[in-house]
C-alpha cells in the first residue's frame, strides 16, 4: 500500500515567514515539447530533429547524478496528474505559493538551458522561447510568479536585445545568468551585457548551474554527489572574485548581483582574504578605488539555501552580521529535494526586525517589488 | 492514551506503510519484515511527510572498497534532504540521540479481544473474526 497523498499541513503565525519573498522558485515544462509553441519553425524542426548540444559530455543530464528522481526532485513533490514536479501550478500553490501566502517567488527556470547552446543562435532562440513561456503560463495565471530573463552570455547582441525587450515588463524582474559559463564573468566580453542590465534596472540572479565543459571543481571532476554540491560555492566565489577585480563594480557601480543556491557562509572569508590581498597586490589591479570588501557589501546580495547549518546554530547569527543583514534573502528552491522549509531551516532565533529584511524587505528593494 | 484501530493485519504488505490519523496525528505506519512499527509523519530535520521517503536498507562500510548492505527494508529516508531513520527506533543514522521521529506503540490484536476492551475503531470495521493494527495516541 503506498501513502495517501496528503500535503503537510502549515502551521505557522510567524508574520515574518508569513508573506516572505521566494528568492529560488523553479517552473518545470511538463514536456520539452512545450517549448516549441514559443519558437520558431526552423528551430522547432532543429530541436526535434536534432536537438540542444551543451559544452557538457551529457546531453540530457546533470553533471552528477542526484540522489532522487527528476535530477533531484522532492518525493512529495511529483503531480498526481503526471508531469514532473514544478510543473504544476495549482500544485505549486498548495505546496508553496498559498501554503505561506508568499507574496512573490523569483522564478529561476533551469530549463530550455539556451545559454549552455553551443550554437548560439538556436541558444538565443531557446531563451527568448523560454522567457516567453515563463511569462505566458507561469506570471499570466500567477502574478505574485516573477519571471527571469534568460540570456545566452555568449552572443552579445541577442542577450542585449533580449534583456531590452523584456525592460519595462513588469511580470520579469531579473536577468539570469548561470555561474558556470565559458570564462569568468567579470570578462571585458561581457561587460556590455552586464552594462545592458543595470541600464535596464534589472538586477542579476546568478543561479547555480551552466555546463561550461570545465571541471566543476577547480581541482577537476568530483567523484560523488556529496563532493559536486559543495562545489557550488566554489563558482561563486570565482565569479564574486572576478567581478570584484575586473573592476565590473567600479565600471558598473549600480549593478546588483545575487549569489542564488550557493550558500553564503564562504563569503565573509573571502572577503577578507581579497581585502588581505589587496593591501600587497593592489598595484597589480589600480583600478579598484575600494577595498574587495567594500565592493561585494555594495553590490552583492545572496540567498540563503542551501541553508548553513554550522555545529554551534548560533554561529549563523555571527556569520549573518559579517555579511550585512540587509543583503540576505531567504530562498526555498522548490521543488527540489535539497529545498528549505521556511519555518525550520533556520535552527536559531533571528531578532524580529532582521528576520524581517531576511524574508521579505531585502527582496522587496532587490528586485524593485511593490506589493 | 488511547488505543485506535488503523488497518486491518494483512492490510500493509511486508515493506508497505499507510498514513493514518488517529485523534488528528498523523502517523505512518510500516510493515517491516512481518512486524508493525509506527512513526510520526513529519520530519524532525525540516518538517517534510516521511510517508513519501522509501524504504531502504543501510549501506555500511568498514573501510573504503568493502560495502554491505545490511538492514534490509529496516530504514526510511526523509523524501526531501534524504536524512535516514530506524523505522523501528525512530532514531536519525547521523543523530541517533538528538534527532529522532517520535514512534508509537503498535500491536495486532484480535478482534475478539478488542470487542472487550476500550478502543476507538473510526475508519476500520472491526468484526470478531479479524484481526486488526491498533495504534496507541
Amino acid at each position: 500500500m503506498s501513502a495517501t497523498a496528503q500535503s503537510p499541513k502549515v502551521q505557522t503565525n510567524d508574520p515574518a515567514i508569513l508573506g516572505f519573498v521566494d528568492c529560488d522558485v523553479h517552473p518545470y515544462t511538463k514536456s520539452p515539447a512545450d517549448l516549441d509553441a514559443f519558437l520558431p519553425k526552423r528551430w522547432r524542426e532543429l530541436r526535434q530533429t536534432i536537438g540542444a548540444r551543451s559544452r557538457s559530455p551529457f546531453v540530457a543530464a546533470p553533471n552528477y547524478p542526484r540522489m532522487s528522481p527528476g535530477t533531484g526532485m522532492r518525493m512529495d513533490a511529483w503531480p498526481e496528474d503526471g508531469g514532473h514536479p514544478g510543473s504544476n501550478l495549482n500544485m505549486m500553490r498548495e505546496q508553496l505559493l498559498d501554503a505561506f501566502d508568499v507574496s512573490f517567488g523569483m522564478m529561476m527556470p533551469l530549463l530550455g538551458r539556451g545559454g549552455d547552446s553551443r550554437d548560439v543562435e538556436f541558444g538565443a532562440a531557446l531563451c527568448t522561447a523560454a522567457n516567453e513561456w515563463e511569462a505566458q503560463t507561469w506570471c499570466d495565471p500567477e502574478p505574485r510568479l516573477k519571471a527571469a530573463v534568460q540570456i545566452t552570455t555568449e552572443y552579445t547582441e541577442a542577450a542585449i536585445k533580449e534583456i531590452e525587450l523584456r525592460a519595462g515588463d513588469r511580470r520579469f524582474t531579473h536577468v539570469m545568468i548561470p555561474p558556470r559559463g565559458l570564462e569568468p564573468l567579470g570578462r571585458r566580453r561581457y561587460w556590455k551585457i552586464l552594462e545592458a542590465c543595470a541600464a535596464n534596472n534589472f538586477p542579476i540572479a546568478l543561479h547555480l548551474g551552466g555546463t561550461s565543459g570545465h571541471a566543476s571543481t577547480g581541482g577537476g571532476w568530483p567523484s560523488f554527489y556529496h563532493e559536486e554540491h559543495p562545489s557550488y560555492p566554489q563558482s561563486k566565489e570565482a565569479l564574486v572574485t572576478s567581478l570584484v577585480t575586473e573592476g565590473v563594480f567600479e565600471h558598473i557601480p549600480n549593478l546588483r548581483v545575487a549569489l542564488v543556491e550557493g550558500g553564503f557562509a564562504w563569503l565573509p572569508s573571502l572577503s577578507w582574504r581579497l581585502d588581505k590581498h589587496y593591501k600587497r597586490l593592489r598595484a597589480e589591479v589600480p583600478h579598484l578605488k575600494m577595498l574587495p570588501s567594500e565592493y561585494i557589501r555594495r553590490n552583492i546580495w545572496v540567498t540563503t539555501q542551501p541553508m548553513e547549518e554550522p555545529e554551534q546554530p548560533d554561529d549563523i547569527l555571527a556569520t549573518c552580521e559579517w555579511i550585512g543583514w540587509d543583503r540576505i534573502m531567504f530562498s526555498t528552491d522548490y521543488p527540489h529535494w535539497d529545498q528549505d522549509d521556511p519555518r525550520y531551516a533556520l535552527k536559531v532565533r533571528i531578532p524580529e526586525k532582521e528576520k524581517r529584511m531576511l524574508f521579505r524587505e531585502n527582496a522587496l528593494s532587490f528586485y524593485n517589488l511593490t506589493v | 492514551m488511547a488505543r485506535h484501530v488503523v488497518a486491518t493485519a494483512g492490510e500493509i504488505p511486508v515493506g508497505g506503510k499507510k498514513v493514518v490519523n488517529p485523534a488528528g496525528r498523523e502517523i505512518c505506519v510500516f510493515n517491516v519484515n512481518g512486524e508493525h512499527y509506527a512513526l510520526i509523519n513529519r520530519c524532525p530535520h525540516e518538517g517534510a511527510a516521511l510517508s513519501y521517503g522509501p524504504v531502504v536498507g543501510c549501506f555500511e562500510s568498514k573501510r573504503p572498497g568493502e560495502y554491505a548492505l545490511t538492514r534490509h527494508g529496516e530504514m526510511l529516508r526523509c523524501p526531501w534532504h534524504g536524512w535516514e531513520f530506524d523505522i523501528k527506533t525512530g532514531q536519525s543514522w547521523c543523530h541517533p540521540e538528538s534527532v529522532k521521529a517520535r514512534t508509537y506503540k503498535v500491536e495486532v490484536v484480535a478482534g475478539s479481544h478488542l470487542a472487550k476492551g476500550p478502543f476507538v475503531a473510526e475508519t476500520v470495521q472491526v468484526t470478531v473474526d479479524g484481526e486488526y493494527i491498533v495504534v496507541e495516541v
